[in-house]
């Protein structure tokens, strides 16, 4: 019963915060409205998403978004000095395979984001049987070096998060 | 005096950012290239003015303004998600398998893969059209 009216409990906490912050002052006749929202929104959108996402382990994932932000800052930072000083003709792109130890898919969306986020790489595409990520570096020389970052520093804390 | 230091520092700092990250769109030679700039240069562009405004609000206001942290949150959902948008654009118009390196496993990159198999992991069960149960 509780099931069928909050397919996604933890989406529905989100939705109410996410539109407390939003009238940025609490009112009763808001948290109301925000009550109707939690209700009826996962409940249309939930035939597109049925499993819920599994956050096993709350301690790890913190570490996890604290280490995302050092590394965004530390990211643009580095882009930042690529983009004003080095010559256009001395920067390499390069493509990297990254094959995926992970299976859900929340977890491989979030680490797909992450590597949009952080230094020098955007994820460009998946492959079909979800098993690898196309990464597209921007100034790189080493592949199997961003590689083995990519899987030691996010995936193997995404592992314990999620799997 | 400090608060009004650190608030114009951050504004400064976020200022340079966004205009690199701008200038890395003229400067970078291709398109993924170019999708570098914006995605990353311009967080901490945005990031730095949204943290001088909550600041401001705190310090001159004595108020605390929530705005700025879904809007964070709200550039952080969306800004990955767009600029892998574009690069499955780019990839479906300009490019072919032998421009990427190999996938490493049975099935080509997912945009250049136009067998009928489902993409895996499988999301979205077939299901029912219409209302939802």
């Amino acid at each position: 019963m509780l099931r069928k009216f909050l397919p996604h409990p933890g989406l529905s906490a989100l939705l109410i915060l996410t539109w407390l912050l939003l009238v940025n002052d609490f009112k009763w006749g808001s948290l109301v409205f925000a009550a109707i929202l939690s209700v009826a929104i996962p409940l249309l959108t939930a035939p597109y998403w049925p499993d819920r996402p599994m956050v096993k382990n709350w301690l790890a994932a913190a570490e996890f978004m604290l280490i995302v932000i050092y590394d965004i800052v530390k990211s643009n930072i580095t882009v930042a000095l690529i983009v004003l000083f080095k010559p256009k003709s001395q920067i390499q792109p390069l493509w990297v395979t990254v094959p995926l130890d992970l299976r859900t898919p929340e977890a491989i969306t979030v680490l797909a984001g992450t590597i949009t986020m952080t230094p020098g790489t955007v994820t460009a595409d998946m492959s079909a049987d979800g098993r690898a990520l196309l990464v597209h570096c921007l100034d790189a020389t080493d592949a199997d070096a961003i590689r083995d970052d990519i899987k030691s520093r996010y995936e193997t804390r995404l592992m314990r998060i999620f799997e | 005096m400090f608060a009004e230091i650190l608030v114009a520092a951050l504004l400064v700092i976020s200022g340079v950012f966004a205009l690199v990250g701008s200038y890395g769109l003229i400067k970078l030679p291709d398109l993924m290239t170019r999708l570098h700039a914006p995605t990353k240069a311009s967080t901490l562009g945005v990031g730095g003015a949204l943290i001088a405004s909550m600041l401001h609000a705190i310090v001159w206001r004595n108020e605390v303004s929530w705005h700025e942290l879904l809007i964070t949150l709200f550039l952080f959902l969306t800004a990955p998600i767009t600029a892998n948008f574009i690069a499955k654009a780019h990839m479906a118009d300009k490019l072919k398998s032998g421009d990427l390196p190999p996938t490493g496993t049975d099935r080509d990159w997912a945009t250049l893969d136009l067998s009928e198999e489902p993409v895996q992991p499988v999301m979205t069960p077939p299901g029912q059209p219409g209302r939802p149960s």
